[in-house]
């Protein structure tokens, strides 16, 4: 039994933040820097956890986990592969227009999974890249070539293309079809993409791409809660892991009178609520357990203990209040809504982990767990450890504990440009605000 | 042997059908002597052609009803009537099938599917008698039947016939957009036209098309217990709906058993050995499958080919239609349009409204517009979805200041009670007011629930009246008064706190 939940919050915080890092440092190839999907065997690379990982090094060198050389090495490691790839957009490159397929061959860094060449996952990539050219800042030649190889890498990215003449940024490209004839439509994790394709001085989309995506928006008020609707915890987190979004507005949050950090505090109190009707009535659900969000769940193979009509989505986008929900919930998403509300975040945590131990294993987060179907009269746990998850964990964290994150982004020249371009006004954004203001 | 599924099926020659012939086109029919000059002509005896001669009738004025096929048009024939009766048996089966949901025990269900369709036309034949030849001509309607084409801009031919009008209503609707797919034409389909004479359900069904025909077909055959693809080529179903909406739909579907090929087309189609073979591509996803029946045709096209149109000065579009302004009249002073073959919204109730609007403009020198309608409408899908007015996208890109009262169908005492608590309640406003600018509701009842706020857009009764009216205990169209709830709620938070701020700066002066 874990003692976890007795801890002070700051220590358990400082356990699940050290556990959940050590997951890149056991999944990364230290030849290529490339870092794994999951911890699943033959797991492929997700460029995403790479951006994941690259953001989690200067996390670790703060903390005392990690020596800066062995870091530096590892980033440059990454960053080199990504230059040198092959970037003809065949069907086993590795990328084209200065984005990326999203899953790779761990030695090969080649497209694996016939793979989109995906928008969100490049940027999420490249937000890690401009996170460690921030932080890397010392005069030698290891870091002077690490904030080279970043900058070449975002000033490479070709935003523009990836509108494909339309008002949005499209969300995947293939080279056996072309574009995925879908776009983004309403709010999504996807701010830190916008920003980044805003900023870029080679490549930038068109100034009223963002507009045309923000007007498709849908504003709500339920539970008692006003809020800009995404059904997924994960969507109120990722950009948020980069961008500081506190007291900063677009025009949208202008009108709205809030913004995009107040925002991801009342998804935390709709998941709670939700949670507590517990429309579905499954096993575990109140307002200290919840966390429904994209993650692994299980399926029908895994389990024939459930009753006939209680659907099982494995890995699956769970949201609320429409669902889908088979009653699998992920601590990860949880605990990555840290920073918004940290007091509910600590109270649900410590319950759940008091009563679903299982779902950790040396102070690490299973990607989800779900009670409501039973194997072997246990709950029903994810195999392994997602990437996504863990990165999410260790940087949500650390925004919380220090803002090192928040704090190298908001020195980011792109960022800034980007989110300007795109309307954001106020807070840490105006040009006299003082160091560390809202 | 199985039928051949395709386009020869027709309706079995039993006494319904009989009956149905005798009310909407009887077979011994002789065209009545045309009058010297008729101050209305009606090209289209569908809900808009019949609507505006009932009403022009009981304007005193001389009216001609011209029909090409049955009285009634698509909705009585092939849309609405059949269709709805199809889905009650359906829904029958599904909820037999679910019983133990429901603490009940049915065991051995198996469909009747030949009562099931004896059923479907037993309704259409017993509700053609409101629409029958007969009734309308003794309304005084001369009644034709025939093709029509415009000789002048005064003048019609009905077949042979010459007919002349002050003023004349093309109201000729629209029939089913059979899509482009190498071979689908020679393998042989069904479209809403025919898929309602069917005596024997098909095993395998593919639907070609997710909007609201195909969407409901799909779910109906395949809760009669065909095996059921749909393949639609957009990530979601019922493209125009909310996401949220389409997305709770894709998920029935699953929960059905449905197999759902989003984002897909169907690029060709080859009859082998009594069955049909059917390629889909799905960006770079190559597959086949097999079926015994294809249902498409779930588009539709405006009736404007064959009629002379440039003859008489009106102006069209073959995708479009007929080419209207917001009084509905052509680019032909003496013509207007109504109905399927000029509107985008292409529903029963609205193709009658329109008409009405047009023998209002006509002879009333009325100035009624047709953006002035608020129109419902639904899909009968299980749950069924209903909007009404703007929908969300649209108020933002008309920089409309928009914001949405959300109450799930689980909140709702009823809902649960029911099990249906699948769904919800959006009703959108105009923020910081109360003014209703539109609804989505998902709900099993959702085309019930509509009606409340259809009436309440009509009569501009905001959300803050909304919240006064008591709804019966327990119904689920409490979900509409909860909305209005949340709306005040948000209210009386401002207004305290104002009060509070006040109060506490003059006690602290």
């Amino acid at each position: 039994m874990t003692q976890l939940p007795t801890l002070t919050d700051e220590a358990m915080l400082d356990q699940l933040q050290q556990a959940a890092f050590g997951y890149f440092l056991e999944t990364v190839n230290p030849d290529n820097g490339l870092v794994a999907d999951t911890s699943r065997e033959n797991s492929p690379v997700s460029i995403a956890v790479v951006g994941f990982a690259l953001s989690c090094y200067p996390v670790a060198v703060e903390r005392g986990w990690m020596k800066r050389a062995d870091a530096v090495r590892l980033s440059v490691a990454a960053l080199r592969f990504f230059r040198d790839s092959d970037q003809s957009g065949a069907s086993d490159a590795t990328g084209y227009k200065g984005f990326y397929y999203h899953f790779l061959d761990m030695k090969k860094g080649t497209r694996v999974w016939q793979s989109e060449l995906s928008m969100i996952d490049t940027a999420l990539l490249i937000a890690g890249a401009l996170t460690a050219g921030q932080y890397f800042t010392a005069d030698t030649p290891e870091e002077t070539e690490l904030r080279e190889l970043v900058d070449f890498l975002y000033r490479r990215v070709d935003w523009l293309w990836s509108q494909d003449g339309g008002g949005t940024i499209r969300q995947g490209w293939k080279p056996e079809s072309g574009f995925l004839h879908y776009g983004w439509e309403g709010y999504s994790e996807a701010i830190v993409l916008y920003a980044m394709a805003m900023g870029s001085p080679t490549h930038p989309i068109k100034a009223d791409c963002y507009t045309a995506w923000t007007a498709t928006y849908q504003w709500e008020n339920l539970y008692g809660h006003d809020y800009l609707y995404a059904g997924p915890l994960f969507v109120h987190q990722f950009s948020h892991a980069w961008v500081d979004l506190r007291g900063i507005r677009d025009p949208f949050m202008r009108e709205k009178n809030s913004d995009y950090f107040e925002n991801s505090r009342a998804a935390v109190y709709i998941q709670r609520r939700y949670t507590q009707l517990n429309p579905h009535e499954f096993v575990g659900y109140d307002e200290n357990c919840w966390g429904l969000s994209a993650c692994d769940g299980p399926t029908d193979e895994q389990s024939d203990a459930v009753s006939p009509d209680h659907r099982l989505f494995g890995y699956a986008g769970r949201g609320v209040p429409y669902g889908p929900d088979d009653g699998t919930l992920s601590a990860p998403a949880v605990l990555a809504s840290l920073p918004f509300a940290p007091e509910l975040v600590m109270e649900a945590m410590r319950n759940m982990l008091m009563r679903f131990p299982q779902m950790m294993v040396d102070n690490r987060l299973a990607s989800s767990f779900n009670p409501s179907v039973p194997v072997d009269d246990q709950p029903w746990i994810s195999n392994g450890y997602y990437g996504l998850d863990q990165g999410v964990v260790v940087m949500m964290i650390e925004n919380h504990r220090s803002g090192l994150i928040w704090q190298l982004m908001r020195s980011s020249t792109y960022i800034c440009d980007g989110l300007r371009q795109a309307g954001f006004e106020g807070g840490w954004l105006q040009p006299s605000a003082p160091e560390g203001a809202r | 042997m199985s039928p051949p599924f395709d386009a020869t099926i027709t309706a079995p020659q039993d006494a319904w059908e009989d009956k149905r012939v005798a009310d909407l086109h009887p077979a011994a029919w002789a065209n009545p002597k045309p009058a010297d000059r008729y101050q209305l002509v009606i090209i289209g005896a569908g809900s808009a052609g019949v609507a505006a001669a009932e009403l022009a009738i009981a304007m005193g004025l001389k009216v001609a009803l011209i029909e090409r096929h049955f009285i009634g048009g698509t909705c009585l024939n092939t849309g609405c009537v059949p269709s709805k009766a199809l889905i009650r048996t359906a829904r029958l089966y599904a909820d037999m099938r679910n019983a133990a949901r429901y603490g009940a025990k049915a065991d051995n269900i198996e469909v009747d599917f030949t009562a099931v369709m004896d059923r479907v036309r037993r309704i259409r034949s017993h509700l053609s008698g409101g629409s029958s030849v007969r009734r309308m001509a003794k309304l005084g309607v001369d009644m034709f039947f025939g093709n029509v084409r415009f000789a002048g801009d005064d003048t019609l031919m009905v077949n042979e016939l010459t007919l002349r009008f002050g003023k004349a209503l093309i109201a000729t609707g629209t029939r089913p957009h059979i899509p482009d797919v190498p071979g689908l034409r020679e393998a042989g389909f069904l479209t809403n036209a025919t898929v309602f004479n069917l005596t024997e359900l098909p095993k395998r069904l593919l639907v070609i098309g997710g909007g609201p025909v195909g969407c409901e077909l799909a779910q109906a055959f395949r809760q009669l217990g065909s095996k059921v693809t749909i393949v639609q080529d957009k990530p979601l179903f019922l493209e125009r709906e909310e996401r949220d909406a389409a997305q709770i739909l894709s998920d029935a579907f699953g929960r059905d058993g449905i197999e759902v090929r989003l984002n897909t087309t169907a690029t060709a189609v080859r009859a082998e050995n009594g069955a049909k073979q059917v390629d889909l591509l799905s960006a770079d996803y190559k597959s086949t499958i097999e079926v015994d029946a294809i249902l498409t045709g779930v588009g539709r096209v405006p009736n404007v080919q064959g009629l002379d149109l440039e003859k008489a000065g009106i102006k069209y579009d073959a995708k479009k239609g007929i080419a209207v302004d917001d009084f509905l009249l052509t680019s032909n002073p003496r013509v207007y349009a109504a109905g399927d073959v000029c509107l985008e919204d292409q529903y029963t109730d609205t193709a009658a409204a329109s008409a009405r609007i047009v023998v209002n403009n006509a002879f009333m020198r009325g100035r009624m517009r047709l953006s002035e309608l608020v129109i419902p409408w639904c899909t009968y899908t299980d749950p069924e979805i209903a909007h009404v007015g703007l929908y969300v996208r649209e108020a933002n890109l008309k920089g409309i200041p928009i914001k949405t009262f959300t109450v799930p169908m689980h909140q709702i005492d009823r809902a649960v009670t029911d099990s249906e608590e699948g769904g919800f309640v959006k009703i959108h406003v105009r923020e910081g007011t109360d003014t209703i600018l539109g609804a989505t509701i998902v709900a099993r009842h959702a085309g019930e629930m509509i009606n409340e706020i259809t009436l309440a857009m009509v009569a501009k009764i905001g959300l803050r009246t909304l919240a006064r009216v008591i709804h019966a205990y327990p119904t689920q169209a409490e979900a509409i008064r909860e909305a209005a709830k949340a709306y005040s709620r948000t209210r009386i938070t401002t207004r305290l706190r104002a009060r509070l701020q006040k109060w506490l700066a003059r006690t602290t002066e």
